[in-house]
């Protein structure tokens, strides 16, 4: 490529970066037994759930950081993080009308406006504001069709039936380095119960934000849809610019019964640091469903343009026969970022099915890996999986990977695996200028034609946000 | 309309271009033929600005701009419209959408305001039947899976939109079988205009036929060697061009 076109990478903006001067209620820095008990006692939670943390905090102190990933980042020192930090309520909030007026302020500069008579599109919103849900909108128009739709505290002492019987389900407070972590400390996020039979009249979805200074946010997303039951999910993230780095460990599990269906959908833009690799999140999240059900379907699309490093695999256990999986991922990565994501599709039942379309663009010096595993189990008679993986570079300083991991254990089994890596085409971006495109537009519409298969996978408010979100990270890719 | 001055230029570090001159005024079509490795297709992309090809000495003067200090996409905007030999392909983006934003672009640095998508729709399908072309080419993306002849009828179809001042076709002719060839010459000849000129770059007389030129040049060694009316080209399908080329050697 030739680099007149495609220049050092410049001013990328990030128009989320503002800070809100909010007071917090934090527990200290550091993380100890009795940081967990503080956490737990802070959010008045039943005795299985302290049970539950302290399990977990007692694996973790026994793990390790993974280190197979291909992200570089200077050792995170767990001590000097603050585990918990709410804004301070100053009493119970009845309505979302006694939100305090500056996160409300907050929220509608992201454009996620908590008042329900103001939100034009059928989107229920739970807004997570460092480690608390703030507000749940549409609660009571779901109760009525069934819906459990709340904070996860809540859920914990609405519904701890539920709760006790899902959580670690999917993801046990064992399972990775991480993971272990978020099952310590979590703090709050987004609790999901569709009933049987149940379409859910409207999108869910869960807004993330992360305020305070040096604090980590830990949240954990649970979705249950019981049999026959349907489901389209959303998230979106975003942070203030700060020169230090902040650590996001989150938990997503997914349970889908017999025939049911959810839809899990992500845009996330967490502060990515800034053009020198200063600053950003880490992004270290777990992310997996269970088709637990017969012909029951989960389907995953993220499109990641945010985060210093994102180390992220939304996977798929089908373990239901006739069970549907599936993966649609666009990953960007700009200046100094690291992507490290992709997926697992775990074939159990018989007749299982998976897609995995992945596409990887790196720009700048990003490092962009796509690692992803499909496992073809004994007992997977006739498991199908298909997966593409395509990277796009623009310029010559940024790297895309591949690792695809492959293991079956069904002879019956087919699998198809197609991938690709491509420069942006100097004869593209000409033959779109010499029509009249200036060179950022061309390569904007170059990119987003490279990620069409994702995004229309995307619910279309959403698709048009990741249209725009793409033109906005690719600023300044060009000279 | 376009005055070419003695232009040298170079193709990585190898010359091409080596003292060519020519002037083009409106309303004119312009047949620039010559033997392979001539720099046919040099003087089109320098015309349009391909990066890779520098000028190295001479000017190029388009309506009494200097052609050569605009970027791309400002010499697209002010007119200046390339048929491509090979046109490129977009995929993802579908070809209704692209001549949208080109259409816009174009309009808008007239300070004209942009066409909305519904207008943009009715008026695209009219230039799509013009140039005898299937409306669901409009909703596929941008020439993938295109024929070498759908592909070339595709540039027609823009030309037809964008509406440029200075047409350059690059050996148009090229893979078209003789059907798709009368098609895209028709296209061509419907845009004829006293405001606007084409320079038609051909390695054969065919499209010549179909395009009928006021004016034939011999483009050889990178200079133009001669130049004369449309009975040259039928005398350089008779003769080839070793005669030519003999005869300004000696």
């Amino acid at each position: 490529m030739a680099n007149q076109d495609l220049k050092e990478l410049a001013g990328r903006e990030y128009k989320y970066g503002f800070k809100s001067d909010i007071e917090a209620d934090q527990v200290p820095r550091g993380l100890s037994e009795d940081t967990v008990r503080l956490i737990s006692a802070k959010k008045n939670e039943p005795a299985f759930m302290l049970d539950w943390r302290l399990k977990a905090y007692k694996h973790w102190l026994g793990r390790t950081e993974p280190t197979w990933a291909a992200v570089h980042y200077p050792k995170i020192d767990y001590q000097n993080v603050i585990y918990y930090s709410a804004p301070k309520a100053k009493k119970k909030l009845n309505s979302l009308d006694e939100v305090d007026p500056e996160i409300r302020a907050t929220f509608d500069k992201l454009g996620i406006p908590l008042e329900e008579q103001k939100m034009l599109s059928n989107v229920a919103v739970d807004a997570v504001f460092d480690s608390v849900s703030v507000a749940t909108t549409f609660r009571k128009t779901l109760a009525e069709a069934g819906v459990i739709f709340c904070s996860f505290s809540d859920a914990v002492k609405e519904h701890p039936e539920l709760i006790e019987k899902y959580l670690g389900s999917v993801v046990p407070y064992t399972d990775n380095f991480f993971a272990t972590l978020n099952s310590a400390v979590f703090s709050d996020g987004s609790f999901c119960y569709i009933p049987k039979g149940v379409k859910c009249p409207m999108e869910l979805s869960t807004y993330f934000r992360i305020n305070a200074k040096d604090t980590g946010q830990f949240e954990r997303t649970l979705i249950v849809a019981d049999e026959g039951a349907q489901v389209s999910y959303l998230e979106g993230c975003t942070a203030p610019m700060r020169d230090e780095n902040q650590l996001h460990a989150a938990v997503v599990e997914l349970v889908a019964h017999d025939d049911a269906s959810i839809k899990y959908s992500t845009i996330q833009n967490w502060y990515p640091g800034d053009k020198n690799g200063k600053g950003g999140i880490y992004n270290f999240v777990t992310k997996r469903g269970k088709c637990a059900g017969k012909r029951s379907k989960i389907s995953w699309t993220q499109v990641e343009t945010g985060s210093a490093i994102t180390w992220k695999y939304p996977s798929c256990i089908l373990l239901g026969d006739e069970s549907v999986g599936e993966f649609y991922s666009v990953a960007l990565a700009n200046h100094y970022q690291q992507a490290d994501t992709g997926t697992k599709m775990i074939h159990i039942g018989k007749n299982t099915k998976s897609t995995i379309i992945s596409k990887g663009i790196s720009a700048g010096h990003g490092q962009n890996t796509y690692r992803g595993q499909v496992k073809i189990a004994k007992s997977a008679q006739g498991a199908r999986n298909y997966s593409q993986c395509d990277s796009l570079l623009l310029g010559d300083k940024c790297g895309a990977h591949t690792f695809p991991y492959i293991e079956v254990g069904n002879t019956s089994a087919t699998l198809e695996h197609e991938a690709s890596t491509s420069k942006i085409g100097e004869d593209q971006l000409f033959y779109l200028r010499q029509r009249g495109l200036s060179a950022e537009d061309a390569v904007g519409m170059i990119v987003n034609g490279f990620c069409k298969q994702v995004f229309n996978e995307l619910p279309l408010e959403f698709a048009v946000e990741a249209h725009k979100l793409m033109n906005i990270s690719l600023e300044g890719s060009v000279g | 309309m376009l005055k070419i001055t003695n232009l040298h230029a170079k193709v990585g570090e190898k010359a091409i271009l080596k003292g060519l001159s020519l002037t083009v005024k409106a309303g004119e079509v312009h047949a620039i033929m010559g033997p392979n490795g001539s720099g046919k297709s040099t003087l089109s992309y320098i015309l349009a600005g391909r990066p890779g090809y520098t000028v190295t000495d001479g000017t190029a003067e388009y309506e009494g701009k200097d052609l050569l200090a605009m970027e791309p996409e400002i010499r697209a905007r002010e007119g200046v419209f390339l048929a491509f030999q090979y046109p490129v392909e977009i995929p993802g983006v579908s070809n209704k959408y692209f001549l949208k934003a080109a259409y816009n672009s174009v309009r808008k640095h007239r300070g004209e305001p942009e066409m909305d998508a519904g207008a943009f729709l009715k008026f695209i399908k009219e230039k799509a039947k013009s140039v005898e072309m299937d409306p669901a080419f409009l909703n596929r993306s941008v020439n993938e899976g295109f024929s070498g002849g759908e592909k070339k009828r595709n540039e027609v179809l823009q030309l037809a939109v964008l509406e440029p001042k200075l047409a350059l076709l690059d050996e148009t002719d090229s893979g078209l079988d003789i059907d798709a060839l009368k098609v895209v010459a028709e296209g061509v000849n419907r845009m004829r205009d006293p405001k606007r000129a084409f320079v038609v770059v051909t390695h054969y007389q065919r499209l010549l036929d179909y395009i009928v030129p006021d004016h034939v040049h011999v483009l050889s060694g990178g200079r133009i060697i001669k130049s004369g009316g449309k009975e040259l080209a039928l005398e350089l399908e008779k003769r080839g061009y070793g005669w030519i080329e003999d005869k300004v050697a000696a």
